[in-house]
């Protein structure tokens, strides 16, 4: 995984909440066996409505997704972090994540970003204002900026030690874990013998 | 202090645990489909990997399967490659596969538990959200994305942040008619689909405790569509009795050790949950969604409401939407929404006393003319279960579709889709956009309504039925 500092893209206003991920990438372009492509499943019920705000050319670069509570509800596919990141989207930026969704993006490399509702709804209110403009998200200072001056819109967003410390590093859960492969050895080995196994 | 259930089985399976620094999790059984893995297959080749725990995991066919002619190769390309791919990497890494055709094959949360894989006190872990099912024998369970299959199957192990607790008490007993999604249907109303985020929740009440293990795992099965990390329930005598004999349920000395230790799998009296939500089950009755998420419902007796029936703005957007793309209208009777599709089955419904209640409300009554009704038994040996019973003719006599086993037309991944604009009732466990197909209207059920609405041909109970028979607690 590559690490992440800091990020500076074109917000783009998504003004729904529960954006389950059903409509982030609907179940029928889940049938690739590789981790790309899935750009095209993208949103595609909204992206049919020729309203819907990445059919807008403004957007055409946009990165940085702010969108209403309950981002990533529903199914745990990994396809609809992998789907925003082969689209283009680096941040995503929401008052509340579903855990799924926000531990599938920790793992994949996409930054979610929780911040209090009303800073959304300022954001909005600002991309709205300023069509095509920038956010600048940094993770080691837990900060984002939109803009300069009276209306700009300066917040720190949340997100746990933990998952910045990996994104800032680019580190490789796997290898970390295989790092403490005694430590699982011992646990199988006070493992219950009456537990199930499959084989 | 005492410990909650949830605690327990945690602390049990701590690995390593360090300040700052989320737990190390060792997973007890790890269940694989096609449509999460293959990527984590692929990740394991690229470094070099193998499965550690071959003998802790268990791969089944079922979200891209066809319910129809299961005994030839599956006609849409792109779902035969991912449920060839599924093959040859159980193959290659020595993963027990029940393909379709296999006598054990099915839906992966109805499998795990006829075979007596699920147990208490375990942690089951599987790239699908309605792993969540599986607490219903005190487990703890839940969905992951395929980076976290990925790593379970390198190294048998999660890292996770502890969750918060709560419990869910449902005190009373629920009326005769009235199911256990009913239940979690009233509940997931009652908090929004974000209200149980973070934490690890555990139903107990009267009501709980009365509940089938199979009425237990539906409820179970949709902690997740009111965002908890988990859902589950203290192992008691109906555990026990539900899991002896399962062809993988431990036997002799093993069944002793292993009953004596889940008897201690209960929250000590002393322990306390972060949150607490209390409910009388006595009050509940069937219950329908009317919109676009799990907890946009209404007691079936109610109207559709309106976007001014909510205080908040987001939830009157969220209502006006949600009637535009399901085509109601504000002030409706749900009684009287047509009904174009119904489906009885999926991880939530498909269970064999789900087809016992569902054939015993048909049972001498046809399915209206413009309505259709698809029964999809969630395993093989649900469906030959049935079959034995006579259950089958009931349906085709009925008029009903009676198919083979699979996740159907829960999700809009295989043949079993609806049409844009098709209303149907589902007992599934999800009602978003386009989930049972591009453009689909879905309200959420129980297996009695959806007899009754296929019998009558608009939502409906089998209160609405002339000569009811008398249900059954699911």
């Amino acid at each position: 995984m590559d690490p992440f500092t800091t990020h500076t893209g074109v917000g783009v206003p998504l003004r729904r909440s529960n954006v389950d991920t059903d409509q982030i990438i609907p179940a029928v372009y889940l049938k690739r066996v590789t981790r790309t492509g899935f750009e095209d499943g993208l949103f595609a019920a909204w992206r049919g409505d020729p309203s819907f705000v990445l059919n807008d050319p403004t957007y055409a670069q946009g990165s940085v997704l702010v969108a209403g509570p309950d981002f990533g509800t529903g199914s745990s596919r990994e396809h609809a972090v992998w789907a925003l990141q082969n689209y283009g989207f680096r941040v995503v930026i929401s008052s509340r994540f579903a855990d799924i969704f926000r531990g599938n993006s920790g793992k994949a490399g996409l930054l979610a970003a929780q911040v209090d509702e009303k800073v959304v709804q300022r954001l909005w209110d600002w991309l709205e204002a300023n069509p095509g403009g920038e956010i600048t998200v940094d993770l080691e200072s837990r900060t984002l900026r939109a803009g300069v001056g009276e209306d700009a819109v300066e917040d720190s967003f949340d997100i746990d030690d933990y998952t910045r410390w990996r994104l800032l590093e680019g580190l490789d859960d796997i290898g970390i874990t295989l790092g403490h492969d005694e430590d699982i050895a011992a646990f199988e080995a006070r493992r219950p013998s009456w537990k199930p196994v499959t084989a | 202090m005492g410990k909650t259930l949830s605690e327990k089985v945690w602390d049990e399976h701590v690995v390593r645990s360090a300040p700052g620094e989320p737990d190390l999790l060792y997973i007890d059984l790890h269940l694989l489909h096609e449509v999460t893995s293959p990527q984590a297959f692929d990740g394991l080749r690229l470094a070099n990997r193998a499965v550690r725990r071959p003998d802790l995991t268990l791969a089944t066919e079922d979200h891209n399967v066809p319910t129809l002619d299961w005994d030839k190769p599956i006609a849409d390309p792109v779902s035969r490659t991912q449920v060839e791919t599924l093959r040859k990497n159980a193959a290659d890494f020595g993963v027990r596969l029940h393909p379709l055709g296999d006598v054990e094959q099915g839906i992966v949360h109805v499998v795990g538990p006829q075979l007596g894989l699920t147990q208490p006190g375990m942690t089951i872990v599987c790239g699908d959200s309605h792993t969540s099912t599986h607490g219903a024998f005190g487990a703890i369970a839940f969905g992951i994305g395929t980076s976290e299959v990925e790593h379970v199957l390198a190294t048998q192990t999660l890292t996770q942040a502890k969750p918060k607790t709560m419990a869910v008490t449902v005190n009373g007993s629920l009326p005769e008619g009235v199911t256990a999604k009913d239940l979690v249907l009233t509940l997931i109303t009652h908090t929004g689909t974000g209200g149980g985020q973070g934490y690890i929740v555990e139903y107990r009440g009267q009501a709980i405790e009365e509940l089938s293990m199979e009425g237990r795992m539906t409820v179970c099965n949709m902690s997740i569509e009111w965002g908890a990390k988990a859902g589950l329930i203290a192992p008691d005598q109906t555990t026990f009795d539900y899991i002896e004999g399962k062809p993988e349920a431990p036997k002799g000395a093993d069944w002793e050790a292993a009953v004596a230790h889940w008897k201690t799998l209960r929250t000590d009296d002393d322990a306390v949950f972060d949150k607490e939500i209390v409910l009388d089950a006595s009050t509940m009755t069937p219950f329908v969604t009317w919109g676009t998420n799990p907890g946009q419902g209404a007691p079936l007796g109610a109207s559709v409401p309106s976007p001014d029936d909510f205080d908040e703005p987001t939830d009157k957007v969220a209502t006006e939407k949600a009637l535009q793309y399901m085509g109601l209208e504000a002030g409706t009777p749900l009684r009287e929404v047509k009904v174009d599709t119904v489906f009885v089955g999926s991880c939530t419904n498909g269970r064999i006393e789900d087809l016992r209640l569902a054939a015993s409300i048909l049972e001498g009554r046809t399915v209206a003319a413009d309505t259709r009704l698809l029964v999809v038994p969630g395993s093989v040996r649900v469906r030959l279960q049935a079959e034995a019973e006579g259950l089958d003719k009931v349906f085709l006599a009925a008029g009903a579709e009676w198919r083979g086993a699979g996740c159907s037309m829960c999700l809009g991944m295989n043949p079993d889709q609806l049409a844009p604009g098709e209303r149907s009732a589902s007992t599934s466990n999800r009602n978003f956009e386009g989930r049972q197909g591009k453009g689909g209207r879905t309200h959420l059920v129980s297996v009695p309504v959806a007899a009754a609405t296929a019998v009558r041909g608009t939502l409906s109970s089998p209160a609405d039925l002339a000569d009811v028979p008398t249900l059954q607690e699911v």
